[in-house]
């Protein structure tokens, strides 16, 4: 490979990570978050962040509105009819129309999406003129009116605190919540040389591979571990730096709890690496891809779970932000933070949100892997099938199949942590410290110990046999 | 006699209670349901409370009171006789009245007399509707379904007697459905204080 392609492979998978994570999924969790909030409150949430357009722009979008319905009419009947011919080839074999097979299916594709882009706009022209002319794109502009409004508001800093790691703090807690995407794997190998061909399924494929990931490290999770847990110094220098007893408070109770919530998220995860027989995330992608998810070992679901609650714990939220304790610390390490810097916290725990459920999809729900998805396309085949229904697909089309189905999963587990943020109350600080060290603590090691009988009489050698027979 | 206690157990949990996991399960699913129901739900299953308050508007009950009118006669006139009554009822002493006689040639001369300034402070105003209670006249009413404008000078509260005319009720009308007996009807008593009775 190339010092150049190699080069140029690392910046554009830096320039993804960071858009994907700071760029969409922060903010738009922003403004999930208290979206979801209010669904479950019965409320409508953050809809009024609008753009305003003038009188006259109103007028003609409620104009165009009209010959764009005539336009979706007649496109929608120039694809019916492509679609009723399209499939009168497909099921007769033969043609109704003197129009050839190429040109029906291209104008059923392109007349359909059409139509269908057509009927979009008549509806968002409605809503447009209906909102008087506002246009507010279902309350996701308020994220941007966050931004702005954190932008120019007052940096105040308290005057008798430590000016520099006051400062420092937000930024120390925000950079290791990205960093630790540096070794998470998006998808499986990309081969650059056959970028358009359909690949074997499987054997070694000559030519330039680039790993999906930024960093293919060795110690793998071991490098999220490090870095996230460098976030509590951020917690503990800001609570300390502010000068306001509440936030020494703060900065200290989530010193202890992310020092404690530490061990835990080491532990639980050690049965996955037994199984997986490696650190480095990618060789467990590839591990569950070529066996199975390790969802669904029952000691790895045990772990997920107690994993996801020591996670929970270490990013700081509901039940467990004790740390921010608004009813009883005013804000916690946070109390004197204000705009941006308060802004980089928020952020840094959204993308920590981000990251734990890339962790946890990659763990335990086979990263990219997705269901019936090989090398070589799609394979739809179950055991009781003699021969599946196999769908040949491009290595590109394969790779960004898998790139969005991990984004998904990322999607699904933020929705996940969302909800429990939504629906359980703060736990007390003794009971958070009692079941750390008295309850994920003992279980954790009593799952090593189980994984390891079992893998030593080879129960779970049969077990993943036998799942691979499915 | 010794007091009888009664001795209510402690509630036992189970174990499915203490090991947080279920009943985590238990409360998500709620949570969740209420999130699928009115987010994706259809429009008549969704039991959202708020509005989307400028563009969308509830509508108010038909008794609710709004910023003061000063009702009209046929001819444009202020049906009010500056009586006083509202100015003495109103808790909130914003309405001030300054009362003049009409001109000598006017038939209502020396039967009613006519506000020469009405005015009402509408931020004093606590729109609790006694100056309507008692109004003789059917003069002053809150039946215009609206708020007050919001403005960035108090002077602009202070509403004149042109501008509580120009408010329309609810129902478009400068008049009330009440007649009214002017000098000259039929139904008018024909009698002021220089004829007497």
């Amino acid at each position: 490979m190339t010092t150049e392609v190699l080069l140029l492979s690392s910046i554009l998978k830096i320039v993804f990570v960071l858009v994907v994570t700071v760029g969409a999924f922060a903010p738009v969790l922003i403004w999930a978050e208290r979206r979801q909030s209010a669904m479950i409150q019965d409320r409508l949430g953050p809809s009024r962040a609008a753009i305003v357009l003038p009188p006259s722009a109103v007028a003609f979008i409620d104009k165009a509105r009209l010959p764009m319905w005539r336009g979706f009419a007649l496109t929608g009947i120039v694809a019916i009819v492509a679609l009723v011919a399209v499939t009168w080839v497909a099921v007769r074999g033969t043609n109704p129309l003197p129009i050839p097979t190429a040109t029906l299916t291209k104008a059923l594709i392109g007349f359909g999406a059409a139509s269908v882009l057509l009927r979009i706009g008549y509806g968002v022209h409605g809503m447009i003129v209906r909102n008087q002319g506002k246009v507010m794109v279902l309350g996701l502009l308020h994220p941007l009116a966050d931004a702005l409004k954190f932008i120019f508001k007052e940096d105040f800093v308290p005057p008798k605190s430590d000016k520099f790691l006051f400062a420092a703090g937000p930024i120390i807690a925000l950079i290791p919540a990205i960093a630790a995407f540096a070794v998470i794997p998006f998808a499986s190998t990309l081969h650059l040389d056959h970028w358009n061909q359909v690949l074997p399924r499987t054997g070694e494929v000559a030519g330039t591979i680039i790993p999906m990931q930024v960093a293919s490290l060795d110690v793998g999770i071991l490098f999220i571990f490090a870095v996230a847990s460098t976030g509590i110094i951020g917690a503990a220098i800001s609570g300390y730096a502010s000068d306001n007893k509440f936030s020494l408070l703060g900065g200290i109770r989530a010193a202890s709890q992310m020092v404690s919530y530490e061990v835990v998220l080491g532990l639980t995860l050690v049965p996955a690496f037994m199984v997986y027989r490696s650190l480095r995330l990618e060789d467990m992608a590839m591990w569950q891809h070529e066996h199975s998810w390790g969802i669904f070992n029952p000691l790895l679901a045990l772990g997920f779970i107690m994993f996801f609650t020591a996670a929970i714990a270490e990013t700081k939220r509901v039940p467990f932000d004790l740390p921010e304790g608004e009813s009883e610390l005013v804000g916690g390490y946070l109390t004197e933070y204000s705009g941006m810097k308060f802004g980089m916290f928020f952020m840094g725990e959204f993308v920590e949100v981000v990251a734990l459920g890339a962790i946890a999809a990659i763990l335990f729900f086979g990263a990219w892997d997705v269901p019936f998805l090989y090398r070589d396309g799609f394979d739809f085949r179950l055991p009781f099938m003699a021969s599946g229904i196999v769908v040949p697909l491009a290595h590109w089309i394969v790779i960004a199949i898998q790139v969005l189905f991990f984004l998904l999963k990322i999607v699904v587990f933020i929705w996940f942590q969302l909800m429990i943020r939504w629906s359980l109350p703060r736990f007390r600080y003794d009971q958070l410290m009692k079941l750390c060290w008295k309850g994920l603590l003992p279980l954790s090691l009593l799952n090593i110990l189980l994984m390891g009988v079992f893998i030593l009489s080879g129960v779970l050698d049969k077990y993943v046999g036998l799942l691979d027979r499915l | 006699m010794p007091a009888t206690v009664k001795v209510i157990k402690k509630p036992r949990r189970t174990i499915a209670e203490q090991a947080y996991v279920p009943e985590v399960a238990k409360g998500i699913s709620f949570a969740a349901r209420r999130f699928f129901k009115n987010t994706f739900g259809p429009t008549a299953k969704k039991e959202i409370d708020t509005v989307k308050y400028p563009e969308e508007k509830r509508e108010y009950p038909e008794r609710f009171r709004g910023i003061h009118r000063l009702t009209q006669r046929f001819d444009g006139s202020p049906r009010c006789v500056a009586c006083l009554c509202c100015s003495t009822a109103c808790p909130a002493q914003c309405i001030y009245i300054e009362a003049a006689e009409y001109e000598p040639d006017d038939p209502r001369y020396g039967y009613e007399r006519y506000p020469a300034v009405f005015m009402i402070d509408e931020l004093r105003c606590i729109f609790c509707g006694y100056c309507v209670e008692a109004c003789p006249c059917d003069a002053i009413r809150m039946d215009t379904g609206m708020h007050m404008p919001p403005s960035t000078s108090r002077d602009h509260f202070l509403y004149d007697k042109e501008t509580l005319l120009s408010i329309p009720g609810k129902d478009g009308t400068y008049l009330t459905a009440n007649p009214r007996h002017e000098p000259g009807d039929p139904s008018h008593p024909g009698i002021d204080r220089e004829r007497g009775h």
